[in-house]
């Protein structure tokens, strides 16, 4: 039952192209087929299969280490027709600490592709189930899995680690999330039918925004894209007269020059009453002056703006990351505690039940020579034999547990198993 | 009793305001833990102390510069409390808690002893025109803070210099909602604390414009540059930037205010 035993297998995005990964990869509907058949291997004692399309993993706790890694990469490439010595060198393993500290960190998504999407744990969580319902895992991996998934929702809600949008059109919406407080209630136009300018819309719209307009020189254009996001079309000469009710605009027209110019919302926002606005102008070259960003009360983002905001968002990650991987590092340990204490565990099992047959017995001895007592007497013997045995064993059990965790621990076990005499 | 309470609550503010501001910067949960419990502790502690003096003077804890000083940092904390639990700024505490302890080391250096014993209906009046200007003060302080938050995100977002607070700060709107929720609730009850006093203050000289200049005309360019908020944002449609610099011109005011007319 020791922390050695447990052992991780596989390939991900960092180490093997997508030709391999594709080709090792479980389907669906394969992955019930192979836990059955990992079932079979006698050196595995439990397993979890993860696969997704930045990985193939196989958790699992082995009789012993090496050759339960050598098992499991065998596995995975027989089940896929490949031979294990051309692959050999993608593959990764990790035992023990590592092994824990692996899966922490792919749960909390610190070893994704794109550092902190919210995908990863979902798709941890099915491996898990589907091993779960197929008895593929006992008690050590339920205990370590259910403790991934704390570990990365700790992560999540202490850290900012998935925060910060790493895409353009994300970027925008977080960037109308600093602006207005939630966009429920506020109004965006579309102005040109450009893709990007389309896919922020649908952003907004996830985030809450009720009200699109959208504003096209051809207005069937218009129609048509107001249509797909339930908005309303508006003729290209009413723009100035309605930009009043946006609270958000998007340009993405292929005008050659300016199609708003500070003197226009200048008259717009006065006409909202100061209301802030935020002009989000994705089109190359672009469909609004710069001066615009000078009024107060005015935010204009162009490409390039937001690609910067995206840089920045990235390396706020890396750094939330950080943070997460000291959360980690802190459970790692406490829970390889946790299995260390485990290793005392069938000790303090044997020396308890040594203790309470030589009590039974010690026992029905002496009622057998005392025929007087009554059946009160008797519970009250019973009762007090049993204290004194807890009370005996009380702080050597306390110890014994804290002493396994310690470098000398396993001699210490056996010290102990030796004074009691318990391997004979 | 009263001397350790009241160094437990100024090293605990102390404590939490570098708290507040470490975990600003690096965000390690277990610091806004700490932080908070030393937040706590220094409002329990504020508490006992003001029970205890209210209990030797037999009137609120606002009967010299000290006690004023004293309760509006503790008023502070508790608007604090409620606006945390209401707005849900995460680096509010940043903000707030620091200038609850600048106040706190402010009275420090003020006299402890020499209370105003007020009788009869003047102590009435003078009860309220203190409490419900102290309430006011704390009101004007978070605006203060909202204003502060709102320029340092204004600023990123128009220069689109996305340092570490842009991520840190709410959005400007929130800012703006909780400006305007503040002053709307802390300019009547000023206005209120302002009228009870000029009515202790007739029945002390008996005559209603016998105001002291001195002590007085902070008071009434606080409650001017107030209006001028108020009812500029209800009339004129005055948000965003030119509200948060108005709570923080107001806030200088405020800052005159006590130590002219406290």
């Amino acid at each position: 039952m020791s922390l050695s035993s447990l052992v991780m297998v596989g390939v991900n995005h960092k180490t093997t192209p997508v030709e391999i990964r594709e080709k090792l990869a479980f389907s669906q509907g394969k992955i019930e087929e192979s836990l059955e058949r990992i079932t079979e291997i006698p050196e595995v004692i439990e397993h979890i299969i993860v696969s997704t399309c930045n990985r193939v993993e196989i958790y699992a706790r082995v009789e012993e280490i090496d050759l339960g890694i050598k098992r499991l990469k065998e596995f995975i490439c027989t089940s896929h027709e490949l031979s294990l010595t051309e692959l050999e060198s993608y593959f990764y393993s990790h035992h023990s600490n590592q092994m824990v500290e692996h899966l922490f960190k792919v749960s909390s998504s610190l070893d994704s592709m794109v550092v902190g999407e919210p995908q990863i744990l979902g798709q941890v969580k099915d491996a898990y189930e589907n091993a779960r319902t197929l008895n593929a895992t006992g008690s050590v991996l339920n205990q370590l899995f259910e403790k991934a998934f704390n570990v990365a929702k700790r992560v999540r809600e202490e850290t900012g680690i998935a925060e910060n949008a790493v895409s353009i059109s994300y970027a925008a919406v977080e960037l109308a999330r600093k602006i207005f407080d939630d966009l429920e209630n506020h109004t965006v136009m579309l102005i040109g039918t450009g893709e990007m300018a389309e896919i922020a819309a649908k952003h907004l719209i996830s985030y809450g925004v009720k009200t699109v307009y959208v504003v096209s020189r051809t207005y069937e254009r218009a129609a048509g894209l107001a249509k797909t996001l339930n908005g309303c079309a508006l003729a290209f000469d009413e723009l100035e007269k309605e930009m009043h009710r946006a609270d958000i605009v998007i340009t993405s027209t292929g005008a050659p020059r300016f199609i708003i110019d500070k003197e226009m919302v200048e008259r717009v926002i006065e006409t909202r009453k100061y209301n802030p606005m935020f002009f989000i102008d994705i089109a190359v070259p672009r469909d609004i002056a710069p001066e615009v960003n000078t009024l107060e009360d005015i935010y204009l983002y162009d490409i390039d703006d937001l690609q910067a905001v995206v840089a920045a968002n990235l390396k706020e990650r890396e750094k939330e990351a950080e943070n997460a991987l000291d959360i980690v590092t802190n459970e790692v340990s406490k829970f390889t505690d946790w299995m260390g204490t485990l290793d005392a565990v069938p000790t303090i099992v044997e020396i308890r039940n040594r203790a309470e047959r030589i009590r039974i017995a010690e026992i029905n001895k002496t009622i057998k020579k005392m025929e007087h007592l009554s059946e009160e007497d008797i519970i009250n013997i019973e009762y007090l034999t049993t204290s004194i045995i807890n009370k005996i064993l009380h702080k050597p059990t306390v110890n014994l547990k804290k002493r396994v965790l310690s470098k000398d621990g396993r001699d210490f076990l056996h010290s102990i198993r030796q004074l009691f005499h318990l391997d004979d | 009793m009263e001397q350790l309470a009241y160094n437990i609550s100024l090293s605990s503010y102390f404590a939490a305001s570098l708290g507040y501001f470490l975990f600003l910067i690096y965000r390690k949960h277990p610091v806004s833990i700490f932080s908070r419990c030393a937040v706590a502790l220094g409002v329990i502690s504020q508490t006992i102390f003001m029970a205890i003096r209210s209990g030797q003077t037999g009137h609120g804890p606002y009967t010299n510069s000290f006690e004023v000083a004293f309760f509006c940092s503790w008023m502070i904390v508790v608007s604090y409390f409620f606006a945390e639990l209401r707005y849900k700024i995460k680096d509010l505490g940043a903000f707030v808690i620091p200038l609850a302890f600048l106040i706190l080391l402010y009275s420090f250096f003020l006299a402890q002893e020499g209370n105003q014993q007020d009788t009869g209906q003047i102590k009435i009046w003078m009860t309220l025109h203190r409490s419900l200007s102290i309430v006011g003060y704390a009101a004007f302080s978070m605006a203060f803070v909202a204003g502060v938050m709102y320029l340092i995100q204004e600023n990123q977002l128009k220069n689109k210099k996305l340092g570490i607070m842009y991520f840190r700060m709410p959005s400007l709107e929130l800012l703006d909602k909780f400006n305007f929720t503040v002053i709307t609730l802390g300019f009547p009850l000023f206005t209120l604390g302002f009228m009870t006093g000029t009515l202790a203050n007739s029945k002390i000289k008996d005559a209603i414009f016998s105001w002291d200049i001195v002590k007085t005309w902070p008071l009434v360019l606080c409650w001017l540059v107030y209006g001028l908020i108020f009812f500029g944002r209800l009339l004129k449609g005055w948000r965003g930037k030119k509200a948060a610099q108005g709570a923080i011109l107001g806030f200088i005011s405020v800052i005159l205010t006590f130590v002219l007319h406290v």
